[in-house]
């Protein structure tokens, strides 16, 4: 094997792999802290995650959310930007997607209506990342202070909208009318029977269709067309890029607007396809966890795909895990998914040194 | 007088670069020492050798007649060796006093060493005529003052032997004048003077002993006052055979290039080129000679379109383009100007890219290549097979990763990528640099042919035998202006080597008032 490949699964297998084993391992050091014995732990974990009908449900439509903010991160990423306002764009997402189901017909086929609804979420979250990187583009403002604060901004517009204008008439709480039922997106376990599988309930909806499909889309743009060449070569080298007659400007507003539109889908999956309605704070965590799945999955759609699974699954299991022991609760999801993020996103190459001069170390140049 | 600095054989790789050549180099106690050579004949390496930054392969370091084994730069300051970099390490929100202290703070506490510090560069201001406010902050000062601090610093840390790299590459003559004042008061304390430059005029008038080196190797050693300025411009650029390239006669077309009266300041403010004019025929190189760093680049790039045009007309191909024109570089190359660039790395390729794709950097757009809005990986490959069978690169493999090809034949891709185009105007940079000798000869081959083929060719490079071996006429860049133009056959390297090197005299008053305004 070259120095090359050999390198190519350093990078791309075993360091996740070790980073992961080695947040599992603090987590269990964790829980010998708190007195719960780990391999039992993991066993509710896993049983919760994957175990029955309703866990898996609720493990693939978390995943299918990270899927969405993970792609919206690559993207970005591939074109050396950083969005860290994914949460925002995800918020803002689900307010066009609601806000299109407002403002059409409400008996119109769902074959419309969804389409149209879908792309409302697109055009939002894009708009809501154009704004940050207009800025950058143009104005030279650093897009990671830009697209956290446009997290902020998103958070307190959302209430404003759902306290003051979108309110259900006569309830306090503040969220939107229910969507027409041509608006929902339909549950997996509503579509199954149909090929003859039965499934238990679950949020699980078609959004996870769509996230894959995604996933292959992002693969095909980044990988097969010339926008998705000039936004890696900008990543990857800026001043080649320039050389090469891309406009640096251009590309930054177009990546942030796929990386934008991508995280607004994250409000298809939670409003068209399970609240059914404008809620608040449907978002929470998938922006930022998004960053972790990116870099875990190495910017690769495939790798996302695997790395969401993951997170989905930490999001259920942890969820079961809280349920089933007294002495923990449910922030221990957060603890675990911040330990993950610390070892494979902060300290993602604390063992590349030791691998590389291992597995693949450079031979001595003869001079 | 005894020696300072002996070193005997001093040998450097990077990769395939031999910076420095068996290098053997004597320097006198208490001496003014001039080291000149052209950018890249090693003369930064060697200092650098010196002064514990790299490790020599080979060779042996004396300082005061101890052998030295330099693990680190501490190691060469604790012996007594201070060095003074082309770009100032300096805080620029600290004061002069907090700057010189740093790293030498003496204790938790800053006061007790501040005094110390004070009372200590007091002494030394006093001595060597160093003045400066001890309690001004660094961005307040001008840049001759800010490598006063940087002069004291080094003394400071108990420097004897004081190195200075290009140290007045960014001064005004007046404060040149002040800083030769400098060098002799430190002479008569007895400080060892290293001064590695490449303005022949700064070394006639201070040093006391000059090297030469050229390409990596000490080509001389002499004494000042037996030589002359022309001597050290022939040694410098040195006369080697030229290489061995069949030139037809010239048939000069119609005007492809043509630039009036092109101007075009950095960022900084800094003026990089003033008043260029030019024109290139159909079938026709025109060289730019001059040191690197004298405006070649800027040319390459407003040309190219990677800069913006701000003063002045560029006409390809009689269209013509002026500052309401918003150039970039993919739209000079549908305007038929092809582009290799001098820095492959950074801008020739992307590194990380498979050869297939640096391969069609730049002409991602190309119909041919895309199916709609796909962008065919199999037409990429296709079409840097082609390049790589055409221009011999090896080894022939698209899918291998732009980094892992030798200088080589990184350069013949690139060169290929932008000659298969048949373009009207070449403009190419360093065509030959961190390449090898076979390579070189093919190169300068396919660069005639371009030319044979009526294309117009600019070619900037730092390598005179290279631009006297392909060149129909030649400009000299010096300071950002034109400086000197002939035709071939009245051309030869030492009048050249003259315009590069006498130029630098002719100082331009506007552009040193400029620089000091951007320091104020």
């Amino acid at each position: 094997m070259s120095r090359d490949t050999r390198l190519a699964w350093i990078n791309g297998l075993l360091l996740p792999l070790m980073n992961i084993l080695t947040a599992f391992a603090a987590t269990a050091i964790l829980f010998l802290l708190i007195n719960v014995n780990p391999i039992e732990a993991a066993k509710t974990l896993l049983y919760g995650a994957f175990g029955y009908g309703e866990g898996i449900g609720y493990t693939f439509y978390y995943t299918t959310n990270f899927i969405f903010t993970g792609l919206a991160v690559a993207i970005a990423f591939h074109a050396g930007l950083f969005n860290i306002g994914g949460e925002g764009q995800a918020y803002i997402g689900g307010l066009g997607a609601g806000l299109v189901v407002f403002m059409l017909f409400p008996g119109l086929s769902p074959w419309l209506m969804i389409p149209a609804s879908i792309f409302g979420a697109m055009l939002f979250g894009g708009i809501w990342a154009m704004a940050p990187g207009y800025l950058q583009a143009y104005r030279g403002s650093h897009i990671v202070i830009t697209t956290i604060m446009f997290n902020f901004l998103a958070a307190t517009l959302m209430v404003y909208l759902l306290v003051k204008v979108l309110r259900e008439p006569g309830k306090m709480t503040p969220q939107s009318v229910l969507f027409p039922d041509n608006a929902w997106l339909p549950f997996v376990h509503d579509v199954l029977p149909a090929f003859g599988i039965e499934m238990e309930r679950s949020p699980l909806n078609l959004s996870i269709v769509l996230a894959l499909v995604m996933a292959v889309l992002v693969w095909f743009f980044l990988w097969q067309t010339r926008w998705g060449y000039a936004i890696r070569a900008t990543g990857r080298n800026a001043s080649a890029a320039v050389y090469a007659g891309i406009s640096q400007k251009k590309i930054i507003m177009v990546a942030m607007c796929i990386s934008g539109a991508l995280a607004g889908l994250v409000g298809i999956n939670e409003l068209l396809g399970y609240h059914h309605r404008i809620i608040m704070n449907f978002h929470i965590g998938y922006g930022f966890g998004g960053i972790a799945v990116a870099l875990m999955g190495r910017n690769h759609p495939f790798g996302i795909v695997i790395a969401a699974l993951l997170f989905g699954t930490l999001y259920q299991g942890g969820a079961e895990l809280a349920f089933e022991w007294s002495n923990i609760s449910r922030d221990i999801v957060v603890v675990m998914q911040g330990l993950v993020i610390l070892f494979c996103g902060a300290l993602e190459y604390m063992y590349k040194p030791w691998l590389v001069r291992w597995l693949a170390p450079v031979k001595e140049v003869q001079a | 007088m005894s020696l300072a600095i002996e070193l005997e054989n001093i040998d450097k790789r990077f990769g395939a670069v031999h910076a420095n050549v068996n290098v053997d180099l004597q320097v006198r106690e208490g001496s003014i020492h001039g080291i000149v050579g052209e950018n890249g004949a090693g003369k930064s390496t060697l200092m650098s050798i010196l002064y514990g930054f790299y490790h020599a392969d080979a060779g042996t370091i004396k300082v005061f007649d101890k052998e030295c084994h330099f693990q680190d730069s501490h190691q060469a300051i604790a012996i007594g060796i201070g060095m003074v970099h082309q770009h100032f390490m300096l805080i620029d929100n600290f004061t002069v006093l907090e700057n010189v202290m740093l790293g030498a703070e003496g204790g938790y506490l800053l006061a007790e060493g501040m005094d110390k510090a004070r009372t200590e560069l007091q002494r030394l201001a006093r001595e060597y005529g160093l003045d400066v406010d001890l309690d001004a902050t660094i961005e307040s000062l001008s840049v001759g003052l800010q490598q006063r601090v940087e002069i004291l610093k080094a003394l400071y840390k108990g420097a004897k032997i004081l190195i200075l790299d290009e140290p007045t590459g960014v001064l005004t003559p007046q404060e040149t004048d002040e800083l030769f004042k400098i060098f002799a008061a430190l002479k008569e304390q007895g400080v060892t003077i290293v001064l590695i430059t490449h303005k022949l005029r700064e070394i006639m008038a201070v040093t006391d002993a000059v090297s030469v080196m050229r390409q990596g190797a000490m080509v001389a050693h002499v004494a000042t006052e037996t030589t002359s300025e022309s001597q050290l411009a022939e040694l410098m650029v040195g006369r080697k055979v030229l290489l061995d390239v069949t030139k037809s006669d010239i048939k000069p077309g119609e005007v492809l290039l043509k630039v009036k009266q092109l101007n075009w300041q950095d960022q900084h403010g800094v003026m990089r080129l003033k008043n260029i004019n030019l024109d290139i025929r159909a079938g026709e190189v025109l060289g730019v000679a001059g040191v690197s760093g004298n405006g070649q680049s800027e040319l390459l790039q407003v040309l190219s379109g990677i800069n913006p045009i701000q003063d002045g007309c560029i006409e390809v191909h009689g269209n013509s383009f002026t500052v309401k024109q918003q150039t970039n570089a993919g739209k000079m190359r549908e305007f038929g100007m092809a582009h290799v660039p001098e820095d492959r790395h950074k801008m020739g390729m992307i590194t990380e890219f498979s050869a297939a794709e640096s391969a069609i950097l730049g002409y991602h757009k190309d119909a041919e290549l895309n199916n709609g809005i796909w962008l065919k990986p199999d037409l990429v490959e296709k079409r840097c097979l082609d390049l790589m069978q055409a221009f011999d690169v090896r080894p022939n493999d698209v899918k291998l990763k732009s980094a892992n090809f030798s200088g080589g034949n990184q350069q013949k891709l690139i060169l290929a990528r932008e000659m298969e185009h048949q373009p009207e105007v070449l403009l190419i940079g360093q065509p030959t640099r961190g390449v090898d000798v076979g390579a070189i000869e093919f190169i300068h081959q396919r660069i005639l042919d371009m030319r044979d083929a009526g294309k117009a060719v600019l070619l900037v490079s730092v390598e005179l035998e290279e631009i006297l071996s392909l060149s129909d006429r030649i400009i000299v860049m010096c300071d950002g202006e034109i400086t000197g133009r002939m035709a071939i056959e009245d051309a030869d390297e030492r009048s050249i080597g003259m315009l590069m090197a006498n130029a630098q005299q002719a100082h331009d008053p506007l552009q040193a008032n400029e620089k000091q305004g951007v320091q104020a």
